[in-house]
């Protein structure tokens, strides 16, 4: 029994292995035993491949017509939403945040640029009244230099002429004195001759011998 | 089957749908596309509801998006082509998001379906067309009639001229769908690489390395391209917009 059902058995695999051999036999004409069994299963699977055609009837699923109806309706339906969608509500939104952001950056670049007349304005009148005050400055200095000179200047001549009166006052004194003095010599020298003769002669001279011989010898 | 890179594509009907015996299923792309707009505006949304002279980082992300997008249009269509934004705006966002999605495991890509692609591109080449000749008449054919070409030159070039403007919406559909196909493609052809290696024992374990670090690298690229190709849509976008408002500039 489990004989026969076993010769049973093999008999269509002697079949089916002979069947793969006469077909394979074109494709790999030198098919050993291993490369006859590979290629089986290949064949099997080809077999397979062309039921799954025959459920995309038969051809190519790319170019499998029947389906074109409902490709090109379901597209044209999804493809115009799709296309209002972006024409009504995205296009205009993303446009309208551009135009908001671009709008918004030129507003700031010219806040930024009316800010920065403003400073430079602030600088250039700061730096004109820094000028102002320093000439200013100057000009005082100049004045307080010009009055202080002037009035050093006064008090010098002031000062000068004061000691210009005290040496003329001093100067005449001196002379008057010189001028006394002078005069005291004569009768100082008449004196002195006269002890001097009296002590050396011995005898009193007359005061008119002695005042003519002083003179005589002061010239 | 798991292993299959195209089943990622496949449209599957969630809630069957059916008018006048054409299906208009609500499907797992359907589901993807009302996700891609939903996360798109509603981050948009939220995060401008501050409206804040200075910008959170959330709402500098939405203020950059839409700075990018204005000044790729200015640049591309001049001021008189801000009409457009919302429309230009509106597809990048809504490409980016949806290829961004389309990133997470297990979730689908809207922009890997060529039918989307292709009806977005048309959306800008219709509108090109119809404003074209709203704003200029037949001044709009001028777009075909460049200066200063001879006249024995002409034919050939207006010619080519047509045909390129022609293969725009192609090229401009194309391009986009390619790229998220590929690259989802490619991305899950190398994940499986790891899975039935490792499935192989030891030796299979270490030899997965290498496929994985392919994935991370792709996956890294992919986040790149799915920037790029919505940015890519969104320049070629002004660019034929450019030529709706000024016909006769080049």
């Amino acid at each position: 029994m489990s004989a026969t059902a076993a010769k049973a058995e093999s008999i269509p695999f002697k079949i089916a292995q002979a069947e793969t051999t006469t077909e394979t036999q074109d494709a790999a004409p030198a098919g050993d035993a291993h490369g006859t069994t590979a290629p089986a299963g290949e064949l099997h699977t080809e077999t397979g491949v062309a039921h799954g055609e025959e459920h995309g009837s038969g051809v190519f699923p790319p170019f499998d017509s029947s389906t074109f109806a409902s490709q090109l309706l379901w597209l044209a339906i999804t493809f115009g939403i799709f296309y209002l969608i972006m024409s009504k509500v995205i296009v205009p939104r993303i446009g309208s945040i551009l135009e908001t952001r671009h709008d918004r950056i030129a507003q700031d670049l010219d806040e930024a640029s009316r800010l920065k007349s403003e400073a430079d304005d602030a600088i250039s009148t700061y730096e004109k009244e820094l000028a102002d005050a320093r000439s200013k400055g100057n000009a005082i200095a100049n004045e307080a230099r010009e009055a202080a000179k002037a009035k050093a200047e006064a008090e010098r001549q002031k000062i000068e002429e004061s000691l210009n009166g005290k040496i003329a006052a001093a100067e005449t004194r001196i002379a008057g004195i010189k001028d006394k003095a002078l005069a005291d010599v004569g009768a100082i020298a008449e004196e002195t001759a006269s002890a001097v003769v009296e002590q050396l002669l011995g005898s009193k001279t007359t005061k008119a011998e002695i005042s003519a011989a002083v003179k005589a010898a002061g010239k | 089957m798991a292993n299959d890179p195209t089943h990622q594509f496949l449209v599957n009907k969630i809630v069957p749908i059916e008018i006048g015996g054409i299906d208009f299923s609500f499907t797992n792309a359907s589901l993807f596309m009302v996700a891609s707009a939903a996360v798109a505006s509603g981050f948009l949304y939220l995060t401008t509801s501050q409206r804040g002279i200075i910008p959170s980082r959330m709402q500098s992300v939405s203020e950059m998006s839409y700075e990018f997008i204005a000044s790729m249009l200015r640049e591309g269509a001049g001021s008189s082509g801000m009409k457009f934004f919302p429309m230009v705006f509106s597809l990048f966002m809504f490409i980016l998001t949806a290829n961004l999605l389309g990133m997470m495991p297990y979730f689908f890509t809207v922009t890997s379906q060529i039918i989307v692609t292709f009806a977005l591109a048309l959306f800008v080449i219709g509108t090109v067309v119809l404003y074209g000749f709203y704003k200029h008449g037949f001044g709009f054919l001028k777009l075909f009639v460049p200066h200063g070409v001879p006249g024995a030159l002409l034919p050939l070039v207006v010619t080519i001229e047509i045909i390129s403007f022609l293969s725009r919406p192609i090229s401009l559909s194309v391009r986009l769908f390619a790229n998220m196909l590929a690259g989802h493609i490619t991305l899950k052809v190398f994940a499986g690489f790891v899975a039935s290696l490792g499935a192989l024992g030891a030796l299979g374990v270490g030899g997965a390395i290498l496929p994985l670090i392919m994935t991370v690298a792709l996956t890294g690229l992919e986040f790149l391209v799915a920037f790029l190709q919505a940015y890519v849509f969104a320049v070629l976008t002004c660019m034929y917009l450019n030529d709706a408002i000024h016909p006769g500039s080049h």
